[in-house]
């Protein structure tokens, strides 16, 4: 898709991070300059692309992540309308095109990508700036307007006033003026206004998908319709890794509606005029499969047991994530250590969405209409695999019906190209049913966790050996950018250096290679991490008689962010007043995606079972864009970290999935619910990551009130059916 | 052939008696409001009402509802509790992705219709059916909550 050619009508102040002189880092700007200047070159209106203003006032902006539920095809234009002193009401939002290279996330080295909580952290400046630069570039055409100097003129809810001459126009007034080029004028960091003089971010800006979403027109990828389109059903390999080698299609090909039946590399796929005709046909499908794949010895329940045994394995050294100072000699010379070992199981992300994708190939040219995160992994997924070339490539993201890190990778994608291919000029739509979706799980990786603390003679925790054993995703996913950046798996390690000041730290991973894809999901790596961390952390506490809250502020003490959290949940909580009878507090803490979070659950024991009452929540992330959208983002968070801790496990036998439907992996419903309180405190620093932290101390929070009311650890995931 | 009346409007459509309500909705007449999420019944993504009563699209063959009329999302706008319930769900800011949201506002109406004043138990157990992965639940509570003040006010 490109963007829609610029009328002189309207007023497109483009991207152009390098036309605007500033350098944010990473590769990803020389590119925007690039386009930009090409945009000039070109007669094109010159560098922001983000906004365009139309005579009648009304603002476009485009904003560039997939919508998943995460807020931020509001938060991102709110960012851009602050310091272009917008008028809310005139701001109209689209989804902008795929094109990364005017649109992609600095964060992600310029591609276009939505997940691990870097939408408002990758575009926060980039938007702030363009912003400013939209408006100055306003400032300037009244300026020549009216024969005054710019600096006398103030700009205000799309307004542009001159004092001096009681004169203003509004910013369409303003588009409407410009006939040629405008120069875009050059804008740095140090021209941004301070938090104090915030007008929209802090505030709750209505969120613009939330009406489509409550009355049943919000369009999600399934609903993407095409005249003469055709949905596929795809029956997969049992096991990953094998293939069909027989195929008797005959009866499924009888059924009226059938148009063709596709051989794929790892299934076969039946196309019919409609989703009930091709996957009630599929069904008829006799197909004899390879039986030589790696993965038909996957187990996971045993596969668990010998990853504990590697992790314990305390000489056995690791891919090194994180270090500080000597872990080794600190714990030698320990005069007391705590041990424990943590494992979890692999949960699936169960977007209620299932995946799907649409494709038409056109001669050498392929579209997608898809919802995925990640529109670059798309269209690098059908250059490798379809051998498009990326030029050839064009993808259209829709809504999404959640994402949870699923829709980072393309294999759903890869279903409607290669049928797409098969039946050129055909539109494609490709659809899983939710037994398709568990089938091809690409879960949370199984871990198992081990970790030494020692501590020294006044108490003090002096060594922190954290080792965790797991399947890998970039290992897998990005295995160059793995290897170069020295066999660190981010995702699978995320959140594992932690923030504790501790003088002597290694924290290392084992990669294990059982043949099973694992891959991202909502917190993925400090999902784990922080509940080993943060619950040996309160055994620490508990075995040196010490209050869990004192001793993390203790070991937080030079990091006055995360001390406010925690002083502030204690106080929202009633920490150490009693509770009543059958109920304990626990508490835990998370710096990932640079945002301080801290916690408390309120917790009894029934049947066995946790029952958690209330849980509270206070969280830094800096500059809190939408303080509503925050607690939402921390409720949901935390519901799903509640619901994995409970009852989700995805189990493997003979590297098949055993779970087919919500009836054998239960998800947390509305009656499991315990009130959350979230308590938003904005504070001067770049924003962090939101739409994950209300997960990772959800767990350890409510294993350490259990160990209060039980006097037992729990050190797995999901928790055992009875404690 | 099947003929249904889907929110006041007849509609013959050409499929099997046995097509689920949910697929001649999506494919056959483009009503894309109710969604797939399970089908079998265990999520609430597909929930309609067939005779005013809360029903999983994804397990009605098309012939069960030969002489029901069916409502879905597309058609609660023009209901009175439909509208409170909506405009509930965009006050309290309640979707997130707003996938299941449909099939949970459908649960809603239909609740608040039988139960105009339900109390929190009631809530839970009419929006037990209903699965939201983004985990909106608090907020939807608090929505049924407003809307049954909503009518309550309306109802004086």
């Amino acid at each position: 898709m490109t963007i829609q050619s610029i009328s002189r009508r309207s007023f497109l102040v483009g991207s152009g991070s390098a036309a605007v002189g500033i350098m944010l880092g990473g590769g990803s700007l020389g590119a925007l300059a690039q386009a930009a200047q090409d945009a000039s070159k070109s007669g094109g209106f010159s560098p922001v692309v983000w906004v365009s203003i139309a005579p009648d006032n009304s603002t476009l902006i485009y904003s560039p992540a997939s919508e998943m539920g995460q807020g931020t095809m509001t938060s991102i234009p709110a960012i851009l309308a602050e310091d272009m002193e917008l008028d809310w009401s005139t701001v109209r939002v689209e989804k902008s095109p795929s094109v990364a290279k005017l649109f992609g996330n600095p964060k992600f080295g310029g591609a276009m990508l939505t997940g691990s909580s870097r939408t408002v952290v990758g575009y926060y400046d980039v938007m702030r700036l363009a912003g400013l630069q939209a408006k100055l570039a306003l400032v300037n055409v009244a300026a020549q307007a009216w024969g005054v100097p710019a600096d006398q003129i103030v700009a205000e809810k799309s307004v542009l006033k001159h004092a001096a001459s009681n004169r203003q126009m509004t910013y369409g007034e303003a588009a409407a003026q410009v006939k040629g080029d405008v120069e875009a004028p050059k804008v740095d960091k140090a021209m941004l206004k301070p938090m104090s003089q915030f007008k929209i971010i802090g505030t709750d800006v209505p969120r613009v998908d939330l009406p489509a979403k409550s009355n049943g027109t919000a369009q999600y990828g399934i609903d993407f319709r095409l005249p003469d389109m055709v949905w596929a059903s795809v029956l997969y390999t049992p096991v990953q890794g094998e293939k069909p080698e027989t195929v008797d299609d005959k009866a499924a090909l009888a059924v009226k509606g059938v148009k063709q039946v596709v051989k794929l590399p790892y299934g076969v796929a039946v196309v019919a005029d409609s989703f009930a005709t091709a996957r009630k046909a599929r069904d008829l499908l006799k197909v004899t499969w390879s039986n030589t794949s790696p993965a038909r010895k996957y187990d996971s329940a045993t596969a668990l047991k010998e990853f504990v045994a590697r992790a314990e394995k305390v000489g056995e050294a690791g891919d090194v994530w994180h270090k500080e100072g000597d872990a080794a000699a600190m714990l030698k010379g320990a005069v007391r250590t705590f041990t424990a070992t943590y494992t979890t199981d692999h949960v699936a992300q169960c977007t209620m969405e299932p995946m799907n994708c649409t494709a038409r190939v056109d001669g050498e040219k392929i579209e997608f209409w898809v919802p995925a995160q990640a529109a670059s992994i798309v269209t690098g997924t059908a250059a490798a695999v379809g051998k498009f070339k990326p030029e050839n490539i064009t993808v259209n993201v829709t809504l999404l019906g959640g994402g949870y890190g699923r829709r980072v990778e393309a294999d759903y994608a890869v279903d409607a190209l290669l049928v797409a291919k098969a039946m050129p000029g055909v539109p494609v739509h490709v659809i899983w049913t939710r037994e398709d979706d568990f089938q091809r799980s690409r879960g949370r990786p199984l871990t198992a966790q081990h970790l030494v603390a020692g501590l020294d003679a006044q108490g003090k925790i002096v060594g922190w050996h954290h080792r965790v054993v797991s399947e890998g995703i970039y290992a897998r996913f990005n295995p160059k950018g793995y290897q170069s950046a020295g066999n660190k798996d981010a995702p699978v390690m995320e959140a594992a250096d932690t923030i504790y000041e501790i003088p002597g730290q290694l924290v290392e991973h084992s990669l294990e290679k059982r043949g099973i894809d694992v891959s991202f999901w909502r917190a993925v790596g400090a999902g784990y991490t922080k509940f080993a961390i943060e619950s040996l952390i309160d055994e620490i506490a508990e075995g040196t008689k010490r209050d869990p809250l004192e001793l993390r502020l203790e070991l937080l003490q030079n990091k006055p962010r995360a001390q406010a959290v925690l002083k502030e949940v204690a106080a929202m909580a009633g920490w150490g007043k009693p509770r009543a009878e059958g109920r304990a507090l626990g508490l835990a803490f998370s710096d990932a995606w640079t945002t301080n979070v801290a916690m408390i659950a309120e917790v009894s024991m029934k049947d066995g079972r946790p029952h958690i009452h209330q849980l509270w929540a206070a969280v830094d992330c800096g500059h809190a864009i939408s303080p509503r959208n925050i607690r939402s983002q921390v409720e949901g968070a935390a519901v799903f970290g509640i619901s994995a801790m409970m009852d989700e496990r995805l189990v493997y036998k003979g590297g098949q999935v055993q779970e087919t439907n919500f009836d054998k992996y239960p998800l947390l419903r509305a009656n499991q619910v315990p009130p959350i309180e979230v308590k938003v405190m904005p504070t001067d620093n770049p924003p962090g990551g939101m739409g994950e932290v209300g997960l990772p101390p959800v767990a350890p929070a409510v294993a350490a009130a259990v160990f209060k009311l039980t006097g037992k650890r729990v050190r797995e995931l999901p928790f055992p059916k009875t404690i | 052939m099947a003929t249904i009346t889907i929110n006041g409007n007849v509609k013959t459509i050409d499929v099997a008696q046995d097509t689920p309500l949910l697929w001649v909705l999506r494919d056959e007449l483009g009503m894309t409001g109710t969604k797939y999420g399970c089908g079998m019944a265990l999520c609430g993504a597909c929930t309609v009402h067939i005779d005013g009563q809360p029903a999983r699209a994804c397990v009605t063959p098309v012939s069960a509802v030969a002489d029901k009329p069916v409502t879905t999302i597309e058609g609660l706008a023009s209901d009175p509790v439909g509208q409170v319930v909506q405009r509930a769900w965009v006050d309290n800011n309640v979707a997130q992705c707003g996938y299941c949201q449909a099939g949970q506002i459908m649960t809603a109406a239909s609740l608040l219709k039988t139960t105009p004043q339900p109390t929190e138990d009631q809530i839970d157990d009419a929006m037990n059916g209903n699965i939201c992965r983004c985990g909106t639940y608090p907020r939807i509570r608090n929505a049924v909550k407003q809307a049954a003040q909503t009518l309550a006010g309306e109802a004086k």
